[in-house]
């Protein structure tokens, strides 16, 4: 029985001596243990969104929308969120696009530089920013927006760099060169098409971080939707269980169209599946 | 039916000497000098090019071709020297105000686009409207026998379907030149030869000045009206395919054109060179350094069967009307021998022969060291 499920299913032909020792062929073992995973990593995330659930009650649900600041901290959030996309973006894309065609030996360089924000921990970046900042850019969100660029980096820059990797990219762009495309036409007509599969996850992952960024929203004093939440939790503890279990929802719900929306242009251009941080190419045919 | 024309078409057409009047642009390279640090990729190239004419640049990989044709693209900047077309230096404008239509050895399509827009972004770029451009690209997919296609994304497209619509595209400009980078060899033989005489079909029918960059002989031979052979970064030899294998201006083209035997032959002075017993003028640049070898195509060879002659046949190859015969000489020297393959018969391996030279003009090459 064993014996078959190797042979048969396992998809790696017939046993080999040797060769794939080690490797668990999807038999009756492997599926008990599929669900056993499945099942305590499920418990590990849900238990605490159900307690939250429990605790809030469906009640404080209602409440929640008309609850002085929501809205504002709610829409500040938002923009925030737009903002640092576009403006991650407009850096990231064409510095590593310049990086992979001019500058091939410094994307070592350029990705140690990015994996920065991951090490330095945002209380120094906000203090720092905030000693030198000046008056007039301090007033507004965009001090919050442009440090959010920063804390993205790493995840834009590795996303982006692997939507190229998945080019040929210098012939692609010497090709629209030739038929007159400027660098503007290039990078908006071909390069950013292209890069969707890769930008997606990009702006899942930068949405997400701002939505739910707190330290520097706190201490450069904005009241963003994480620190309403926190704010609100000092007098009433159950509407912002219930604002920040919506929000989860929200973002859940955000992810999973991207993903579904990404997947289903990439299948009709061939760009490869949509997943974060990795995009698997699709062959061509070959003749 | 289409493709059956467009082969008979190409097949006169390929190889014959002179160059198509009518429209098409002339394209001047001068006195081009590229150097990658110490690697002169181009030492002082000149081509001039008629127009409608289609030259090919063949060479070794690594002797500067294609550093060539990315100078005239805009995608390279020549040290020194210049490129006129029409008689306009256009060293100083950029790429993409070239119009010059170029086709990549990769395959170059736009992942995003249908076929049909990626022969129609040229158009596009040149502010065509959108009538107009489905029109023109609608034509030209029709040219290259993918009409039918119009709407498929390049995955869904072969290798050689994918060149065509590159082909296509790079067409659709109107470019004043058609730049070829190697545009074949990424394909299956069988496809590579439908390709090729495609090719030169649609290049003869617009008249499009045409500057083809390849590695492989055949090619430039089959499709060119003349072939420039290069060799680190200089050009050997520009002549009608014809002209370079018959009379190859240096041992270098003697050799990477066709088959080439090597004699070991003795300078005799007065510029003439004795080897396999006969002693005859030398054509062209006499080398200084002794030993040297006569160069020699298999079919100049003449050989018959004697007992005790001056070699031994040890293979033989049917080739069609001709045989090719591997002969061991004396002193340990390998040469083919081309004999029409009605009188090949009595050449079986083991059989002995005497192989000598007819006593025309040769080439003569320093001796390799091996």
């Amino acid at each position: 029985m064993v014996a078959v499920a190797r042979g048969g299913s396992g998809g790696i032909g017939p046993p080999r001596r040797g060769g794939f020792r080690g490797v668990v062929p999807p038999g009756r073992y492997s599926t008990t243990w599929r669900w056993a995973v499945l099942l305590v990593t499920a418990v590990y995330f849900l238990l605490p969104l159900w307690a939250a659930l429990r605790f809030a009650g469906i009640g404080a649900f209602g409440s929640v929308i008309s609850e002085s600041g929501f809205t504002s901290s709610l829409a500040l959030s938002v923009r925030l969120a737009a903002i640092t996309t576009l403006v991650t973006i407009a850096l990231m894309l064409p510095t590593a696009v310049y990086v992979h065609l001019r500058l091939p030996k410094l994307r070592r360089l350029l990705e140690g530089i990015t994996i920065l924000p991951l090490v330095i921990p945002p209380v120094v970046l906000i203090v720092g920013v905030l000693a030198i900042a000046p008056g007039f850019i301090k007033s507004t969100p965009l001090l919050l927006a442009l440090e959010y660029v920063i804390l993205a980096m790493p995840f834009a820059y590795r996303a982006i760099d692997a939507g190229l990797r998945a080019l040929d990219l210098k012939t692609i762009v010497e090709a629209a060169g030739s038929l007159g495309a400027g660098w503007g036409s290039t990078l908006w007509r071909v390069l950013l098409p292209n890069l969707r599969t890769a930008l997606l996850p990009a702006t899942v992952l930068t949405v997400a971080l701002v939505l739910g960024e707190f330290t520097m929203a706190s201490l450069a004093l904005y009241q963003t939707f994480p620190v309403w939440i926190y704010v609100n939790s000092q007098t009433s503890g159950q509407v912002s269980v219930a604002a920040s279990l919506l929000a989860l929802f929200v973002t859940w719900i955000v992810l999973l169209a991207i993903t579904v929306l990404g997947s289903r242009q990439s299948r009709k251009t061939g760009g490869g599946e949509v997943t974060l941080f990795t995009v698997a190419p699709t062959e061509t045919r070959g003749d | 039916m289409t493709t059956n024309t467009t082969r008979d078409a190409a097949t006169t057409a390929a190889g014959t000497g002179p160059v198509r009047a009518g429209g098409g642009t002339s394209v001047l390279l001068r006195d081009l000098t590229r150097a990658f640090g110490v690697t002169r990729a181009l030492d002082g190239l000149s081509i001039e090019m008629a127009p409608g004419e289609l030259v090919a640049l063949l060479g070794p990989s690594g002797c500067g071709k294609t550093t060539a044709l990315r100078i005239v693209a805009g995608f390279e900047i020549a040290d020194t020297g210049s490129v006129l077309v029409d008689g306009k230096d256009i060293s100083s404008v950029p790429a993409a105000r070239r119009d010059m239509g170029m086709v990549f050895q990769s395959y170059s399509l736009f992942p995003n686009m249908s076929a049909q827009d990626n022969v129609a972004f040229g158009l596009r770029m040149r502010k065509i409207g959108t009538g107009g451009r489905r029109k023109r690209a609608g034509d030209l997919l029709d040219m290259v026998g993918l009409g039918p296609q119009a709407g498929q994304y390049p995955h869904q497209l072969s290798g050689g379907q994918q060149q065509r619509v590159a082909l296509a595209r790079a067409l659709a400009i109107e470019p004043r030149v058609l730049l070829l980078d190697e545009p074949l060899s990424a394909l299956d033989a069988k496809v590579r030869l439908q390709l090729r005489e495609q090719i030169r079909t649609l290049q003869q029918r617009l008249g499009t000045t045409t500057l083809f960059v390849t590695h492989d002989q055949e090619e430039a031979l089959s499709i060119a009206d003349r072939v420039g052979v290069m060799s680190n970064g200089k050009l050997e030899q520009l002549a009608a395919p014809d002209e370079l294998y018959t009379s190859p201006a240096s041992a270098f083209v003697a050799e990477f054109v066709g088959v080439m035997n090597r004699v070991p032959g003795e300078l005799r002075g007065g510029g003439m060179v004795t080897a396999l017993g006969s002693t005859m003028p030398v054509r062209g640049h006499i080398p200084d350094e002794t030993p040297v070898d006569v160069l020699v195509r298999p079919e100049d060879l003449t050989m018959q069967v004697v007992e005790h002659g001056n070699g031994i046949v040890t293979t033989r190859t049917f080739l069609g009307s001709v045989t090719r015969v591997g002969v061991q000489l004396d002193g340990d020297v390998a040469v083919q021998v081309d004999r029409p393959s009605a009188e090949s018969a009595a050449l079986a391996p083991g059989a002995s022969v005497s192989v000598s030279l007819p006593g025309q003009p040769v080439l003569v090459a320093t001796r390799r060291v091996s």
